[in-house]
């Protein structure tokens, strides 16, 4: 082969892959904990009145973690969807307000309903470390076994619920029924 | 009115600049003088029509015309008219149409300068260049119209990107478009050697000049952009590998390269192949930054907005004039192929080595600038790729680079003999090593350190190996030889000095810094790398556009009891209209140390404030190195060698000094 | 420091698109026992990136999440833990994203070893190069003629 055709070859191999990277978005990480145990954690309820909660409460059971704050325009999105879960008892929702305020939060919640069964308040965003939060909202489904079977980055769609969460928890559920 | 009639001008410049890409080139194979003489008119006609475009705008921007969608986008009525000009190139649109301008300049001034090269071969120059400016052209009329209009037209501009209001990057962008555009120049002098299959030793010399101007664009474009980075981010760094600094820096590691590769060509008729590659990879890497800062593929600080539209066509365009250049050289470089005879230790191998320090160099940032892309498009793992990886690679491979130069510019061409540099080196080694010992010691507030040792020793040891080099080609110290050496060496020394003045304030600033971020309450005297910071508290002050609060520090030499104080003004500004805080640092700047501070928070009322402190020792030696390889390369470019018509002295009388075409393209 | 900046990255990719996006640097009041601490502070957080930027380490973003990483890398180091132990606690949680340094693996094996195989076989080819030349048979007439025509330039370079 003429050795003053690799320049060309390599060329070739470059423009392909800036042409892939185009598709690409590199802003959606994989979390890591895709597939391992959901850090567990214990904090209070969101004031004044909610109680205190701890995940291992929801050993045994498929369990969705929302992570969502009043501050969060993305989240007042998705929120209807949540709301429609909620009514239609496929699982239950823990809602984690992540370094909001809690009269905000709570007034948030009168105004735009709550789908929560119980919700952790993390004033100072430890837990959301923990669960490598970087975007709000975030929602993780957990199994039976306290596994992090799902993530999702931003706002849940519909087509999301439908064509990802719902088989999988309907799969979860299923797994040791 | 005025816009639309930019968007005019802008139409007919890309008519004008087919005209110069298809009749001069098939006039000079068909031999057909007139379509030859096509050239140099049409390159006239598009500078003039671009020029109108840019004015078009320039005139928007200065009445304020918001129902210009850019405009309104970049602009605000109580912006500083300087920032309303520069406005003109802070957003995409723009700063295409600033690109395609310079472009266009960087034709006229090949039209005008190239008289003693052959016609047709200039025919063929301005015909290469004139397609990229198509290229340019297309872009900006398919996807980023500057003079779209908004209707209905906003009362007010959303005003320019706060950061973007400065003097430094008011003048950046246009230096660096100078820089990366003009490597267009020593490209189409290498596609139309290649069209022409013929490349001679004139023909290098021909190019030398021209890519020696716009090396030197670059290096300053690049060098304020780094200063810019320094006092307006607030963070003291001066280099932060993001993949928008890495575009800019890759043509320049590329174009340093071409330097001294056609040095080796014009001179000795050697690497002809080589030189050429080179000289179509330096702007393949610009037009491949272009595709990086505006389609959005990687993640930067710096990016401007992205839409895939964009991406896809600078990636065809970037195909076609890549892919179809590197095809060309495939298909003609192997008749390219001379047989320079040279001995393992001589000038040759020297440049050869420089050659592969420099390649490996731009590789590295290539690989890791795109490697987050390659992995994710192969199996969809995300990962980083930042400072530690770079400044490890540039550490690694940059050290020998800066044993070789200086050896490199004391060998003669074709053979030297060991026996000659063991009679100059030592002198030298032993200088460097002994600079690079003491030092340290003489540092008496900082533990000794190790790092700044060796690159004193690496910088002296440039510095002084650059003065031998200097020498040894005038043939000694007296006043005759000095007179009578050419201009070439003169600028190849001081570039080469200016390496070492960067070496030194890089290694410097790395092991001598001292950064504290502290709490600090009004009347509070710190102390800090000898100098006590008194913080005086915190007043508000007002801007043309922003509002602030200015904090005051008085800072005195601790020891010695010495009177002299001086007063910096950190601020924290909000713009009026994009109300994002801004930091302007305040710096007191000299040549072995720069103080710098930054104000932080309020956090407690008004008394108690987060400050950051630096001393950071001989970082203005780092723009100093850079202004002098800067100016090396203008120096080098005025040598009177260059510009001579093939084998006759006539063309002296006729050829007008390279630095005035460079000067004419920056205007 | 404000708020959106932690909103979902499909946002803030709709948002981060002006040119230059990072604007005030933030400044906290840090203090160490010793100076060993500090230098590992700050190395960590100029190696580990902030995940809300657009490409930023964990000092220079002024983002909320940056800040929280912040105090909690000063929390580990402070309290004693080690380099790699603060470095595999970021990576269990946000991926081998975070880190601006990546670590060796096979992945990342070509990233590291390219760039010093380019230089080698750059060298190998000179040397081979060289040795192949300086043996050639003496040039051609045509040849000399041209290297007489350089000669002029030779006597001063």
């Amino acid at each position: 082969m003429n050795r003053f055709a690799i320049p060309l070859l390599a060329f070739v191999v470059v423009v392909a892959f800036l042409g892939v990277g185009l598709t690409l978005k590199p802003r959606e990480l994989p979390s890591p904990l895709l597939g391992k145990p959901a850090p567990a954690f214990e904090l209070p309820g969101l004031p004044p009145a909610r109680e205190a909660f701890s995940s291992a409460q929801m050993r045994g059971d498929v369990w969705l973690l929302n992570v969502w704050a009043s501050w969060c325009a993305a989240c007042r999105t998705e929120h209807p969807l949540l709301n429609r879960l909620a009514r239609a008892g496929t699982l239950r929702i823990v809602g984690l307000n992540y370094k909001d305020d809690a009269a905000d939060a709570d007034a948030w919640l009168q105004r735009f309903g709550n789908p929560y069964t119980h919700i952790a308040f993390d004033r100072h965003g430890r837990v959301g470390i923990e669960y490598g939060v970087y975007g709000v909202p975030e929602t993780y489904l957990i199994d039976r076994h306290g596994i992090i079977r799902f993530k999702h980055i931003g706002p849940l769609t519909p087509d999301i619920m439908q064509h990802r969460l719902l088989p999988l928890v309907e799969t979860l559920n299923g797994d040791s029924a | 009115m005025i816009p639309e009639l930019g968007h005019f001008a802008l139409i007919l410049a890309l008519l004008m600049a087919l005209l110069q890409a298809i009749l001069p080139l098939y006039g000079s194979f068909a031999n057909i003088p007139a379509w030859v003489a096509v050239a140099r008119p049409a390159a006239y006609g598009q500078l003039l029509l671009v020029a109108l475009a840019f004015a078009g705008l320039l005139y928007a921007f200065i009445h304020g015309d918001f129902s210009v969608a850019y405009v309104a986008n970049h602009s605000n009525s109580h912006l500083p008219l300087l920032y309303r000009i520069s406005g003109v190139w802070g957003g995409h649109e723009g700063s295409l149409l600033l690109w395609s301008l310079i472009l266009a300049l960087w034709s006229g001034a090949v039209a005008a300068f190239t008289r003693h090269i052959p016609d047709r071969i200039a025919a063929r120059i301005l015909s290469v260049m004139a397609m990229i400016s198509v290229g340019f052209f297309l872009f900006m009329l398919l996807t980023s119209n500057p003079f779209a209009r908004l209707i209905p037209a906003p009362a007010e501009g959303r005003d320019l990107n706060p950061l973007l209001q400065d003097i430094g990057l008011a003048i950046h962008p246009p230096m660096l478009y100078a820089g990366y555009v003009g490597f267009s120049v020593a490209f189409a002098f290498a596609v139309a050697a290649l069209l022409g299959g013929r490349l001679d030793a004139a023909w290098a010399r021909w190019a030398r000049p021209w890519t020696n101007i716009a090396w030197m664009f670059l290096t300053i474009g690049i060098a304020l952009g780094s200063w810019w980075a320094y006092y307006e981010l607030g963070w003291g760094g001066w280099w932060f590998w993001d993949p928008v600094e890495n575009a800019s820096f890759m043509p320049w590691l590329a174009g340093t390269a071409l330097l001294h590769s056609l040095a080796a060509t014009a001179s000795r008729g050697a690497f002809k192949a080589w030189t050429v590659l080179l000289a179509v990879c330096a702007f393949s890497l610009s037009l491949l930054g272009t595709f990086l800062v505006r389609s959005g593929v990687l993640t930067s600080v710096h990016a401007f907005a992205t839409d895939p539209a964009r991406g896809l066509f600078i990636l065809i365009f970037l195909g076609i004039v890549v892919g179809g250049s590197l095809a060309l050289y495939a298909w003609r470089a192997p008749a390219l192929a001379a047989h320079i005879r040279f001995a393992p230790l001589s000038r040759e191998t020297a440049l050869l080595i420089n050659n592969v320090f420099f390649g490996a160099l731009c590789f590295a940032v290539l690989t890791g600038t795109l490697y987050p892309l390659i992995l994710d498009a192969l199996s969809g793992a995300k990962i980083s790729v930042g400072e530690p990886y770079f400044n490890f690679l540039f550490a690694v491979i940059g050290a020998p680079l800066a044993l070789c130069i200086g050896v490199g510019a004391l060998l003669r061409w074709k053979r030297d003999h060991i026996a000659r540099l063991r009679r100059q080196l030592p002198a030298a080694a032993l200088v460097s090593v002994g600079a690079g010992l003491l030092w340290p010691l003489a540092m008496t507030h900082h533990p000794y350190s190790l790092n700044a040792g060796l690159g004193l020793a690496l910088g002296c040891w440039v510095m002084v190996s650059a003065l031998l080099g200097l020498r040894e080609r005038s043939g000694g110290w007296r006043w005759r030889n000095l007179a009578h050496t050419p201009r070439s060496v003169y600028g190849m020394t001081l570039a080469h000095f200016g390496v070492g003045v960067f070496i030194i304030g890089v290694t410097f600033t790395n092991a001598y810094s001292v950064e504290k971020d502290l709490r600090m309450a009004r009347g509070e005297t710190v102390h800090l790398a000898g100098y006590g910071f008194r913080f005086n508290g915190v007043s508000d002050h007002r801007g043309v556009n922003y509002d602030a609060a200015r904090g005051e520090l008085v800072v005195s030499k601790s020891a010695g009891g010495g009177r002299r104080t001086i007063a910096l003004y950190p601020e924290k500004r909000t713009y009026l209209v994009q109300k994002n805080p801004m930091t302007e640092a305040a710096i007191d700047a000299g040549l072995t140390r720069d103080l710098y501070v930054a104000l932080g928070e309020a956090l407690d009322g008004d008394q108690v404030w987060s400050v950051r402190i630096y001393y950071k020792p001989f970082i203005r030696w780092i723009w100093l190195g850079a202004l002098l390889m800067a100016g090396g390369g203008l120096v080098a470019a005025t040598d009177k060698r260059y510009r001579r018509r093939a084998r006759s002295a006539a063309g002296e009388a006729t050829a007008v000094p390279p630095q005035t075409a460079g000067q004419a393209a920056a205007g | 420091m404000t708020r959106p900046a932690l909103m979902a990255p499909v946002m803030l990719a709709l948002l981060v698109t002006a040119a230059p996006g990072p604007a005030a640097a933030q400044v906290e009041a840090v203090n160490f026992e010793n100076a060993r601490q500090e230098d590992l502070y700050r190395d960590l957080i100029d190696e580990l990136r902030c995940l809300v930027c657009a490409n930023q380490s964990l000092s220079d973003s002024n983002a909320d999440l940056a800040a929280d990483l912040r105090a909690r890398v000063y929390e580990m180091v402070a309290g004693g833990q080690s380099r790699e132990a603060i470095i595999d606690y970021m990576v269990k949680r946000y991926g081998e994203y975070v880190l601006y340094r990546p670590r060796l693996s096979p992945a990342t094996a070509f990233l590291w070893f390219a760039p010093f195989a380019v230089a080698l076989a750059g060298f190998a080819l000179i040397f081979t190069m060289a040795k192949r030349r300086s043996r050639q048979p003496p040039c051609t007439a045509a040849q000399s003629q041209q290297a007489r025509a350089l000669l002029e330039d030779e006597r001063h370079w």
